[in-house]
């Protein structure tokens, strides 16, 4: 079986079946992952570079060891902001990688495209891991593996991405993904931070946790960035907390318990309560190992010749 | 001297009303004789332009020739060759460069070297910044720069935030009736932007620049100029629908009040930006379907006075950087006929007597640059153009010395011909 793209730039537009396909390749590698030697041996011989222009702790680890346990060589290069701001750019970095005869890069940027823009001006294949706000989806794949060991199928499941969607591209990517397969996404936080036009993607929006939890079987509370408040966008963490924090006290008035998902890193009763973080309806210490699953399966699919 | 009949063209004069097909003798430069069938010798050149247009030579009122200071962009000289293959006679140039056309003698150096460059075929007329340094603190020494030849005053790119000097740069300009030519965006709202804020800004989370941004610098300058009324004010590139209903009662309110548009903005919609083509990244930002029916509706009512083109050269290696990083603009010289031909005569949305006003008469009357009469005893100032012929557009057979268009590969319907100017000619393989 094959994707029908060489790279995974997004999920804007990618099948139900390539979906379903990286969610069932995944699942079979989560059985690896239980084993005692966690190794297999797909994609030896072949060399990824992972390009962190953006600092994440968790997201490289996750690929880092996906690729590992594919037995790829990996080679790592972080580094804070713009490759422009070096002095080099995103194109000559890329290609003097590349001549480095590598095989698949995989690219978190702060700047939306950026992923496009690299499969653009190399030749391996090339795996977004987060480029600015548009989108992140070996992110909302390992969230929609998640949800679909819990649930059985995507069909027909009420999710809704709760805080910053203006921001995120966990919010894009899920958005994305999850119509496709079939669930139904809900997504809600402040006006500031609703982008304009996110109703003609297809999901409801609402602005009062209150309302929507009532009406869902799930959850996905993203991350509040705290500069955010600086610019505006809310008037204190105390009155975010206060309206869009997810709490158990709001989830208690759900009709049967809400599966809660976080991206992580969370911040603490700011978005999300501890108590409710911690309990036997979060999933997110799942979503954390269907992650390392879920990119040896968009590698194995993208890179095993 | 140029010597050469023009047979059989159809000339379209805006100044004279005329829409005809007339030959036309030019001898050492002047229009010696117009009619049907002008007798002429053989030391004539005569070139047949049956089913060809003739106007009066074009002009471009908003380019950036980056000289002095960006060459690597553009120079003077590549910029007037762009502008004649694309069939102007004069371009105006804007004081984003290095040092900022905000001294007498900048103004001056861009003028004359406008004459010295590609034999003076296109006339190259100075905007002068109208802060010093585009700072938006200090007006520019205008009387000074009216004299060295600025037709207009613009912070271009860097709108003149502050309401007071704004004021002052009308009141000042007003007694030179020299135009204040804004660039309409409240940066205070813009940071960070690099497409129209939308659906399919949201779509590819891209921070977004609001059509709002643009309608508020409008409406706070509409108050300022109901305040100096004996100002002319200019609005560069409107891209917004709201922008166009201010303007529109604006100008039914008898303000001084014109503007332009261009030929991207009624072209293209954010959609074009999908691919993160960094060609689709300009300032004011390709808007929406909605904005691009509102424009034809302000050309066909009158409200958009002037076509423009922006032409904003940048090289390959500074636009092939990521999106929010490259810088805006495209180059829009060798497009603009083509592109005013599809999307407006073929649409029937401008007669071709319109689309000369907006590319000749109406930049000139704003700009208070003396009309081109095609009449006998006058200088030839003419543009041919093909209105038919159907091309693709080739970055690589640009002129400009940037390539950074988002036309590429683009099939387009008319295109011009060849230009003569100043006693020269400048004809193109079609």
């Amino acid at each position: 079986m094959k994707l029908k793209n060489r790279h995974l730039l997004g999920l804007e537009g990618v099948s139900k079946e390539d979906i379903g396909l990286i969610l069932d390749t995944g699942q079979s590698f989560k059985e690896v992952l239980e084993r005692p030697i966690k190794k297999v041996p797909p994609l030896q011989g072949k060399t990824i570079v992972n390009l962190f222009f953006e600092s994440s702790t968790r997201t490289r680890i996750s690929f880092e060891l996906a690729e590992r346990r594919l037995s790829a060589d990996v080679v790592s290069f972080a580094t804070a902001g713009s490759s422009v701001s070096k002095g080099e750019t995103l194109k000559d970095t890329a290609r003097n990688i590349e001549a480095m005869k590598i095989d698949m890069v995989v690219i978190r940027h702060s700047s939306p495209g950026a992923a496009h823009f690299l499969s653009r001006v190399v030749e391996a294949n090339v795996i977004n891991a987060g480029d600015g706000a548009h989108e992140h989806p070996t992110q909302a794949l390992l969230d929609m593996m998640t949800l679909k060991a819990k649930y059985g199928s995507l069909e027909g499941v009420r999710v809704c991405i709760v805080g910053d969607i203006l921001h995120s591209r966990v919010a894009r990517s899920n958005i994305y993904g999850l119509i496709t397969m079939g669930a139904k996404v809900s997504v809600c936080g402040p006006a500031t931070l609703i982008p304009r036009g996110i109703e003609k993607l297809g999901v409801q929006v609402s602005h009062s946790l209150e309302d929507v939890i009532p009406h869902v079987d799930v959850l996905n509370v993203l991350r509040i960035q705290v500069e955010r408040q600086q610019s505006g966008f809310f008037p204190s963490l105390r009155e975010y907390h206060r309206y869009f924090g997810v709490t158990k006290e709001k989830v208690s008035k759900a009709a049967k318990p809400i599966t809660i998902m976080h991206p992580g890193p969370i911040n603490r009763d700011v978005e999300l309560s501890a108590d409710l973080a911690d309990s036997e309806h979060s999933v997110i210490l799942e979503q954390v190992t269907n992650g390392v699953a879920v990119r040896m399966a968009v590698l194995y699919l993208l890179g095993a010749a | 001297m140029l010597n050469m009949i023009l047979k059989s063209g159809r000339l379209i004069d805006p100044l004279s009303g005329k829409d005809e097909t007339v030959d036309i003798l030019i001898r050492n430069g002047r229009i010696e004789k117009m009619g049907k069938s002008v007798k002429h010798d053989s030391t004539f050149e005569a070139i047949n332009l049956t089913g060809k247009i003739v106007t009066p030579g074009l002009i471009d009122m908003h380019v950036h020739l980056r000289e002095p200071g960006f060459e690597h962009k553009e120079t003077i000289e590549t910029g007037c060759l762009a502008a004649a293959h694309g069939g102007f006679t004069a371009v105006c140039c804007m004081p984003n460069t290095n040092p900022t056309i905000d001294d007498e003698s900048v103004a001056r150096y861009v003028h004359e070297k406008g004459k010295q460059v590609c034999e003076g075929i296109v006339d190259v007329y100075p905007i002068a910044s109208a802060t010093k340094g585009r700072k938006g603190v200090e007006l520019s020494p205008m009387a000074e720069l009216a004299k060295a030849g600025a037709v207009g005053f613009s912070d271009d790119g860097s709108p003149i935030m502050s309401a007071e000097i704004m004021r002052r740069a009308l009141e000042y300009s007003s007694m030179y009736g020299v135009p204040v030519i804004q660039h309409a965006e409240d940066v205070t709202m813009t940071q960070g932007g690099s497409m129209n804020e939308g659906l399919q800004a949201t779509r590819l989370g891209m921070p977004g620049i609001p059509p709002v941004a643009e309608e508020l610098m409008v409406a706070r300058d509409i108050i300022l100029l109901r305040y100096a009324p004996e100002a002319k004010y200019h609005v560069a590139h409107v891209s917004a629908r709201g922008t166009l209903e201010w303007i529109r009662n604006a100008k039914r309110e008898g303000l001084s009040i014109t503007c332009e548009v261009t030929p991207h903005h009624f072209t293209l919609t954010d959609e074009a930006v999908s691919g993160f083509d960094t060609n689709t990244k300009m300032n004011p930002p390709l808007r929406t379907k909605n904005d691009i029916m509102a424009i034809k509706e302000a050309f066909k009512d009158g409200t958009i006075d002037v076509i423009a083109t922006d032409h904003a050269p940048h090289t390959i290696d500074e636009k092939e950087v990521e999106f929010l990083q490259a810088p805006f603009g495209i180059v829009g010289l060798e497009t603009a006929i083509g592109l005013s031909v599809t999307e407006l005569i073929e649409t029937k949305v401008l007669s071709w007597m319109q689309l000369v006003e907006k590319f000749c008469t109406n930049p000139r009357r704003i700009l208070s640059l003396p009309q081109i009469k095609v009449e006998e005893g006058e200088p030839a100032n003419l543009t041919f153009l093909d209105p038919t012929v159907e091309w693709k557009v080739d970055i690589h057979s640009f002129h400009s010395k940037s390539k950074n268009s988002p036309f590429d590969g683009r099939i387009l319907r008319g295109r011009a011909l060849g230009v003569v100017n100043k006693g020269r000619r400048l004809f193109f393989p079609s």
